[in-house]
């Protein structure tokens, strides 16, 4: 692709494109010297706006994110939930598509359980979690593995290409949380193992450009080693 | 000028930094790492964060804030030191706190803090500096948002000649005035984040010191810059 | 302190259904170690150093020579003080500050094994009788934790003895000349002690877990462990373990010290 060409690695105070006829966008600034990095990542031009991917860093969350969080704590209506960020996030017992017994919380979910949950407010007093969409609940078995956030997006690919390509070549279901965990269900422990190796291979590569190429290439030299 | 006769202990230039190599990602747990050898000093650092603050009461909800934990390992000098803190070490805690943070964007992690452990394998003068040199890399790796690099370096005076990074032996100097030590830190575009001294000196050859410690830093920053990509280029195939 | 940072229940399941069917995620067998890698003279300010890595987990561990006073039980003999610090630099999970339980037992588990293998001859260390001994100091420090830093340190503690070498003494004034060493090495025996701990994890016994192993362990047991004779053995956690557990233990113990011996042997000349 011809973007991901023009992708260069800065670090912070580099300038990146000097004269008028460039924008800075995220994580780059505009000074004398021209436009620099803000952070360590990627400097990237598409139409004349620059901007910094980040390679590392802590999970920011956002509204309508999925993530994948574990019960820290049981309060008279509802959870806390642990997702990787410095804030705690809640889950409300209204958020449950589900009758739960108010006084009995921690019959569907214990501390310490797993749980897939959207982002649906963030706001001064909290961030607030929901069941009520597809695909979301609690964690029943699998593995968890656990990457950067920011390398989430490459996990998943251009329309989901990449997490698609996984999904196939190791037959198991994975759920990638925005905060950088990732569940993963299959036949076998084998077939899961297979699938956690192949996630973090990309995870360790998120920087390459014809990333898709060269996980191919690696499921094709890992192929023995599934039954 | 007697400057120009001047002999160093090890024979560099009077401009002339000790052999420099550094490694980034080289505490596969942290957030960031990296290791700074500068002649026979040698620091690492790793960060750890942002996170929540604790104690809680340190919380700051109007900013993110800088920790920095300096050690030297108890072996790392002649005398053995012995482990834990000392007066020393939370003075430099300190000193290297204020020559970072002046690169650091971290507004927009309120009640958090991003903490820099330091620690020192191998001390031969410049332990500070190396660490400083180590944590801004380790900082840039966390992908903490910084609107520059901080580069680190010791001058001094040996008698009464100018010199740049002194080593122990250096250090130890006591002919004529005897040795006068200055780590100076720097962003990237010259601006000065830390400055001490000790010794003996005028202004005039300050200002000389101050011009020498900006092509110095000019140098690290390059080394840095160098470190920082090379970490990215290991794992094409493999 | 973070809850995520410790392994979550539904991976812990997996582990131990793995591990039922005698596998690792590693692909490592129970009774396996990870790679170990050494590097001696890491730090040359120290009399000896080495760094010892096992898989990701990375220690330091350096020795200094100091001259101290014999306890008056011992006049002819020198002492030995073993430190640990396991530093924040190493893993979220380790605050700055006074060292915590895990790095005090670490020290003196390390201590125990090092001392009671008897293979530092303390009356070599005397220089005085009842007046001035030499004293070894050992100092661990953990560089990266991925589990098993035990182990770790107590291969860097005595590949560091071996390592080591006397500073210069002045005996006219009666202190050590710093920042010269001379030929010779510290008095030790071909007895090497090597700390082997094991875990219990379900109804299996493994070694060298990783951190994610390790946060599955239910009871631990270090034993210190020269050539067929154990010398030190420390339990620690609370599950109980069964008379077949211990013997279990102990043969994991005698083949592993082999293994790990005929790896760092040539460090130990």
């Amino acid at each position: 692709m011809a973007t991901e060409n023009k992708r260069k690695v800065v670090i912070p105070g580099e300038v990146i494109a000097k004269g008028d006829d460039f924008l800075p966008g995220e994580g780059t600034e505009k000074t004398d010297q021209g436009i620099i990095a803000l952070r360590f990542g990627l400097a990237e031009e598409i139409n004349k706006l620059i901007k910094v991917i980040p390679l590392s860093g802590v999970y920011k969350p956002r509204r309508g994110n999925i993530v994948i969080g574990k019960v820290e704590n049981i309060t008279f209506n509802g959870w806390v939930i642990d997702i990787n960020a410095p804030e705690n996030a809640f889950l409300s017992l209204t958020e449950v598509p589900r009758y739960v017994n108010k006084n009995g919380l921690d019959e569907f979910m214990d501390i310490g359980d797993m749980v897939v949950a959207k982002i649906w407010s963030i706001n001064k007093r909290g961030i607030d979690l929901s069941l009520k969409s597809r695909g979301l609940g609690k964690i029943d078995e699998g593995l968890i593995v656990k990457i950067n956030p920011h390398k989430v997006p490459r996990i998943i690919g251009r329309e989901g290409s990449m997490i698609n390509l996984i999904k196939n070549k190791t037959r198991c279901n994975i759920t990638v949380g925005q905060n950088g965990f990732i569940w993963i269900k299959g036949e076998t422990i084998d077939d899961e193992l297979f699938s956690k190796k192949a996630i973090l291979f990309i995870a360790e590569r998120s920087y390459l450009s014809g990333l898709t190429e060269e996980v191919e290439k690696w499921f094709e030299q890992n192929k023995e080693k599934t039954k | 000028m007697a400057a120009k006769e001047f002999k160093r202990p090890d024979g560099r230039k009077l401009d002339e930094m000790r052999p420099i190599s550094a490694k980034v990602g080289v505490i596969p747990s942290a957030d960031g790492s990296a290791m700074w050898k500068q002649g026979d000093t040698i620091a690492i650092a790793a960060v750890h964060g942002p996170k929540k603050m604790h104690p809680q009461h340190q919380q700051d909800p109007s900013t993110g804030q800088l920790r920095c934990n300096y050690n030297l390992m108890s072996f790392s000098v002649s005398d053995r030191a012995r482990p834990g803190k000392n007066r020393r070490s939370q003075e430099i805690d300190k000193i290297i706190e204020w020559a970072l943070e002046p690169v650091l964007l971290i507004k927009d992690f309120p009640n958090m803090v991003i903490d820099v452990t330091i620690q020192i394998i191998q001390a031969d003068a410049g332990t500070r500096c190396a660490g400083i040199n180590a944590a801004a890399l380790a900082l840039a790796h966390a992908g903490i948002p910084m609107k520059g690099m901080v580069s680190s370096v010791a001058l001094g005076k040996l008698d009464k000649t100018l010199v740049v990074d002194l080593n122990k032996a250096e250090e130890d100097f006591e002919e004529g005035e005897g040795a006068t030590d200055i780590p100076i830190s720097m962003i990237s575009d010259g601006k000065i984040t830390h400055i001490q001294l000790d010794g003996k000196i005028t202004p005039t050859q300050l200002k000389e010191v101050m011009k020498m410690a900006k092509k110095a830093c000019k140098e690290i920053y390059e080394i840095q810059k160098k470190a920082l990509k090379e970490s990215l280029e290991v794992k094409k195939n493999g | 302190m973070d809850k995520f940072q410790t392994t979550s229940e539904i991976t812990g399941e997996r582990i131990k259904q793995y591990l039922a069917q005698g596998k690792r995620f590693d692909g490592r067998k129970l009774d396996e170690l990870r790679k170990i890698e050494i590097e001696v003279g890491v730090s040359k300010k120290a009399e000896g150093s080495c760094r010892v890595r096992i898989g990701k987990t990375e220690v330091i561990v350096g020795i200094k020579m100091g001259i101290g006073t014999p306890y008056a039980d011992s006049p002819n003999k020198g002492n030995l003080m073993t430190t640990a610090e396991l530093t924040p630099l190493s893993s979220p999970r380790f605050e700055p500050g006074p060292p915590r339980f895990e790095a005090i037992e670490l020290s003196r588990v390390i201590d125990r094994g090092i001392r009671e293998s008897k293979v530092i001859d303390f009356e070599k260390l005397c220089i005085k009788e009842g007046e001035k001994v030499w004293t070894i100091f050992i100092d661990i420090y953990s560089i990266n934790n991925d589990g098993n830093l035990m182990d770790a340190a107590g291969i860097g503690a005595i590949i560091a003895l071996k390592n080591a070498r006397f500073p210069k003494y002045d005996e006219k004034n009666e202190q050590i000349v710093f920042g010269e060493l001379t030929d010779k090495k510290l008095p030790l025996s071909d007895n090497i002690p090597i700390a082997i701990t094991a875990h219990k994890i379900g109804d299996n016994i493994i070694i060298d877990p990783t951190q994610e192993e390790e946060d599955l362990s239910e009871a631990r047991v270090t034993i210190g462990f020269s050539d067929g004779i154990i010398s030190s053995i420390q339990k620690g956690n609370s599950a109980p373990l069964s008379f077949e557990e211990m013997e279990k233990i102990l043969e994991i113990v005698k083949k592993s010290w082999k293994n790990i011996f005929k790896k760092i042997e040539k460090f130990l000349e």
